[in-house]
């Protein structure tokens, strides 16, 4: 069981084809598995944008924009029925105030900016606790905390802690202000879209982007 | 300002031993005297903030502008294990004792977790070099902390009467356990 | 010692975590649940057979000085593989397991076995010790990451034992992983000993 000789040579020259060879190999299973992977983030997306929205036919083209207060830019994705009438918009939204940073949620708006439906996509929140968040704003057997089919623009949308109509998740405050921040901001930046001359001249969104 | 909450983030809220479980290993193994405690913190800190930095700019400059991101595991781990050889002669130059004392320890540098899972947190959290460093650091800081922290409860826990069946390591992990819920108390704090 | 004894001393005489306290990190980070667990452990064999084949087979080539950063090399690429392949094909599981998918190329188990055992012995040898050691290691997960998962919200890979209402929150948080793990650490000895 003959070793090769530690000379300065051997080494280099091993270190340098073992990382070669190494490298190579990599980048073949890249390329075998980028369009897959590709394809699994779509699918993951899609998903989350059907559970959000009410049943539709078609996805138009998604576009990027900029809250008022915040460094990233939020993506939406309008959605169609057959006759190509808007039913309705999702947003990809987030905070990083969340407990433990960033949170990132699919939310859905209907064209008068109701909230449809959302999903929480990211997040490092605790177990147990602002993970509830998942769920808790969806129960349809608590008004108090449910936010689908509210309107931002009508109920305040902070927790009752801060003077709004919206139950926090109890012990989980931080999460659930967190959260109610990314919905408030994906609201705004909805509506000041609407407002955008090349997009619609109605606030009140008629269907369609031209 | 901003520094200020990395920093403190790092050291107490996400501690890189009691909450985020990286650098365990040496955290038990190293943890036995405080001073060896000391010095496993020194050599970590030097091999973190410069791993941190050359990551940094291999990431920036070579993986990502050619799209060989998926290299990274591979480029961050070369550059981690050549630096702790580095340290290890210096170290042998420059200080025997220590080297005698960390014995096995330091090239177990190599696989210390917190090193690699720094890197790697710095591209995932999209800091530049500065907020990098200044992370690598505050990171060092914290995982001496409870290093030095678990060392002198750990030469406490040895005068102590513990039953024969936690003796050794099982006790170790409890403590180190409820050492972790005594930082659990700083969440919240950024 | 025959294969069969290669094969089993990595599920309790020398299992990784619990005898040979290698592994530690991801053992604490990763076993919130008993999925996460068996997933990670199962990724971990992975590279610790093919890592421990690779190494065998090119052991009389590897001049001795530069072996341990060659070895490192090689474990680092088939941690890249399963990367690559978790991402694609099972991204739920990828998302939990996040940051520690890329630190197997830093667990102790499997650098040690490359050095303490493939380079010393057969291909044959090192891919059951790979698998022996592998297999134990994540039993050793799937054990903690069961009684976390049970203790903390009264589930076991997902199925609901008692109400989540009753489950001790501290289990699945990070002292509970100490706590936990120091535990069975005590009952393997006594096990061991026996």
């Amino acid at each position: 069981m003959a070793q090769k000789e530690s000379t300065f040579l051997n080494m280099t020259l091993t270190l340098f084809v073992v990382t070669f060879v190494a490298a190579t190999v990599l980048g073949f299973v890249h390329d075998l598995t980028k369009a897959d992977i590709a394809l699994a983030k779509q699918k993951a997306q899609q998903k989350a944008i059907e559970s959000v929205l009410p049943a539709f036919d078609t996805l138009g083209e998604s576009y990027k924009m900029l809250p008022e207060d915040g460094a990233d830019s939020l993506e939406f994705f309008p959605a169609y029925d057959a006759s190509q009438q808007l039913v309705g918009v999702a947003v990809k939204t987030y905070t990083k105030s969340g407990f433990s940073g960033l949170i990132s949620i699919m939310a859905g708006f209907s064209p008068d900016g109701i909230i449809t439906g959302y999903e929480v996509l990211e997040h490092k929140e605790t177990p147990g606790l602002g993970s509830k968040m998942n769920a808790w704003f969806k129960d349809q057997s608590k008004p108090g905390q449910n936010i689908i089919g509210k309107n931002p623009g009508t109920s305040k949308f902070e927790v009752k802690k801060d003077g709004g109509d919206v139950d926090a998740i109890t012990a989980s405050t931080i999460t659930s202000r967190a959260f109610l921040e990314a919905v408030v901001r994906a609201y705004q930046t909805y509506q000041s879209a609407q407002e955008q001359p090349a997009i619609s001249n109605n606030p009140t969104n008629e269907g369609g982007q031209s | 300002m901003e520094y200020i909450i990395i920093i403190i983030a790092a050291i107490f809220v996400n501690n890189i031993v009691l909450n985020q479980f990286l650098g365990v290993c040496p955290f038990l193994g190293v943890s036995k005297k405080i001073s060896t405690a000391v010095g496993m913190t020194g050599a970590v800190t030097f091999v973190m903030v410069i791993a941190t930095m050359v990551t940094y700019l291999i990431q920036t400059y070579i993986l990502n502008p050619f799209g060989l991101q998926f290299l990274q595991t591979i480029f961050f781990i070369l550059v981690i294990a050549s630096l702790v050889q580095l340290v290890e002669i210096i170290l042998k130059k420059v200080s025997p004792s220590l080297y005698q004392a960390l014995g096995v320890f330091l090239p177990l540098i190599t696989t210390n977790c917190a090193i690699l899972g720094v890197a790697i947190l710095t591209y995932q959290k999209e800091f530049n070099l500065m907020q990098g460093v200044v992370f690598a650091i505050a990171n060092a800081i914290g995982f001496g902390l409870a290093l030095v922290l678990f060392a002198g409860l750990r030469e406490h826990l040895d005068l102590m009467n513990v039953p024969k069946g936690l003796k050794g390591t099982p006790i170790a992990l409890i403590v180190a356990g409820i050492l972790a819920m005594a930082f659990m108390g700083f969440s919240g704090l950024v | 010692m025959n294969q069969l004894q290669n094969f089993t001393k990595g599920f309790i005489k020398e299992n990784p975590v619990f005898v040979l306290l290698l592994g530690m990190c991801p053992t604490l980070g990763v076993t919130s649940s008993a999925i996460n667990g068996l997933g990670m452990g199962l990724a971990t064999t992975f590279v610790l057979v093919m890592a421990n084949l690779v190494v065998s087979l090119i052991k009389n080539v590897i001049p001795s000085k530069v072996r341990i950063p060659s070895f490192i090399v090689i474990i680092a690429a088939f941690v890249t593989v399963v990367e690559l392949t978790m991402q694609a094909y099972l991204p739920s599981l990828f998302e939990s397991l996040g940051l520690f998918i890329p630190l197997i190329v830093v667990n102790c188990v499997v650098l040690g076995r490359a050095e303490a055992f493939a380079s010393k012995n057969t291909i044959v040898s090192s891919i059951i010790d790979g698998l022996g050691m592998g297999l134990g290691f994540s039993f050793a997960l799937t054990l903690l990451g069961a009684a976390r998962e049970f203790l903390g919200s009264g589930k076991i890979f997902d199925t609901i034992i008692f109400p989540e209402d009753y489950g001790m929150l501290l289990f699945v948080l990070a002292p509970g992983a100490f706590i936990v793990l120091g535990y069975l650490i005590a009952l393997i000895n006594r096990l061991n000993k026996a």
